[in-house]
């Protein structure tokens, strides 16, 4: 079966064309961080004018790729939700528009669901079949995931863990409770003058600095697989008011910025490291998912492996570039959908919120 | 105008004088809120929601602009932080929310200052030490 995926639900306009639920044949994504760069985050409304003119190219260049015309796709999957509704309804209503005119099924996925799908993915372009797309570690190089498995979903918009029993059929069991995790990174970033996107800015000057540098405490709360990441933000901005001449440590010239940009991340890879290991103890469940923008994080992804392993926990990374918002997770997670007869009507609306 | 200030020693303080706020605002009202990185708004604004009688967490919608909540009153919960410049805000439609019957509070309200009703309660925030917000509110009344 031949699914167009098509995600639109933040800064990218995304397509893919995915066989099965796990071959992708393309997998396009028009990044648009060099508009946002400009004004230092995600600005909505240009964000939505500009999926308006690419979405149609997105999704050309997505069937091109994948050698199959329009009428050899069987079905459509889009993200209905969350995210901006303006940028969702683009590629929603295009989705719409299509399945109706070539009276083919479509189904919305949840945002949120479709990230963990990427460790069912795996490539295959221009006669190349790629292994499974992972990193080093681990005992499951080239088996999915067992269900149950646990989902630690990260990124600017969300830091959610859910519980996921089988394909559609999932709990969300924590989430962020002020700001996401990628929130956090991008407001940093902009405290230190160190531009967008932040997640990436902070990742490579902290491999600069001293992780131990400074102690910010972690957000740990026992007694919850709930987030906190506004204290820590609030921590940084204190420490730097507290520093001498505070003015003038913006930038990555400055020695301590690197410092701080350490030991600010170690603050917030911890912490996620943490709660990812207690969801899986509380639950009894050694697999652990990991996906969303935030997961291309180098120490996450280094010191969760480290993590896993010592603790007998089989961790499936995907690929930095099916970790970020794209459209073959939305067409594998509508496949599975589709497959247990669940399809969306004409109607179907979009949603900012869970 | 009315001005009042308050100073607030922690986060449970600063959420409880949201929560008096919150509890005393009417369908209709728009609260605009301004103030740095880390000055306490979004605890406010959980407070706010508390006041309002609305059950769960409220998040910060810097990423998706817009939050909505439905307790006693619903809650429409606005971040401009990531916008760029005032056409936009037009275009997102914030001027709608104005007008419905929930209460609308404005984060990073700066640039959306002209095109708020005529009637609106300011809130400025502001640090006077690591732990202490000045919380300056001024209302008609």
């Amino acid at each position: 079966m031949l699914i167009l995926g098509i995600e639109s639900s933040c800064d990218d306009m995304a397509a893919a064309v995915v066989e099965d639920g796990e071959i992708i044949l393309s997998n396009v994504v028009s990044s648009q961080d060099e508009i946002h760069k400009k004004y230092g985050g995600i600005v909505p409304e240009l964000a939505s004018r500009r999926h308006i003119e690419t979405v149609i190219p997105v999704v050309e260049e997505a069937l091109v790729q994948a050698g199959h015309a329009i009428a050899d796709i069987d079905a459509i999957g889009v993200t209905q939700g969350p995210g901006l509704v303006g940028s969702i309804l683009v590629g929603l209503s295009f989705a719409k528009a299509v399945a109706y005119a070539m009276d083919i099924p479509f189904v919305g996925v949840n945002h949120i669901e479709a990230h963990p799908m990427a460790v069912f993915l795996e490539e295959r372009v221009q006669g190349f079949k790629g292994s499974r797309v992972q990193e080093k570690n681990l005992q499951s190089a080239i088996h999915n995931p067992q269900f149950p498995f646990i989902a630690l979903v990260v990124s600017g918009g969300h830091t959610s863990l859910l519980k996921f029993n089988d394909f559609g059929d999932y709990c969300i069991i924590g989430q962020t409770r002020d700001d996401a995790a990628g929130e956090a990174f991008d407001k940093v970033a902009k405290l230190l003058g160190l531009g967008y996107p932040g997640g990436a800015v902070i990742d490579k000057l902290a491999k600069e600095g001293n992780p131990s540098a400074i102690n910010f405490t972690r957000p740990y709360m026992q007694d919850t697989l709930d987030f906190s990441f506004s204290g820590l933000k609030t921590a940084v901005l204190n420490w730097i008011k507290g520093q001498e001449g505070s003015s003038s440590m913006m930038g990555n010239a400055h020695p301590a910025t690197a410092n701080l940009a350490a030991s600010f991340q170690e603050a917030v890879v911890d912490t996620l490291v943490f709660k990812s290991l207690l969801a899986c103890k509380k639950s009894s469940i050694n697999n652990l998912v990991i996906s969303g923008g935030v997961a291309c994080n180098s120490r996450l992804r280094h010191k969760l492996s480290e993590a896993a392993e010592s603790e007998g926990i089989n961790l499936f990374i995907p690929h930095p570039k099916l970790c970020t918002d794209n459209g073959a997770t939305v067409a594998a997670a509508a496949y599975h959908k589709l497959r247990n007869g669940i399809s969306s009507d004409i109607s179907l609306n979009a949603y900012a919120s869970l | 105008m009315k001005t009042e200030t308050f100073y607030t020693n922690s986060p449970e303080e600063t959420k409880e004088l949201g929560r008096r706020v919150g509890s005393s605002l009417k369908r209709g009202d728009v609260v605009a809120l301004l103030g740095n990185l880390g000055s306490g708004k979004t605890v406010f604004v959980q407070g706010i929601a508390e006041g309002l009688g609305i059950k769960g967490h409220v998040r910060s919608p810097s990423f998706t602009i817009v939050n909505e909540y439905h307790g006693n009153i619903p809650l429409y919960h606005i971040d401009l932080y990531r916008l760029g410049n005032p056409d936009e805000l037009t275009a997102i439609g914030i001027e709608d929310y104005f007008y419905t019957d929930g209460v609308t509070v404005i984060e990073w309200a700066e640039t959306a200052l002209d095109l708020l009703p005529p009637k609106y309660i300011l809130i400025k925030f502001s640090c006077t030490d690591e732990n202490i917000r000045r919380i300056e509110i001024l209302s008609d009344g």
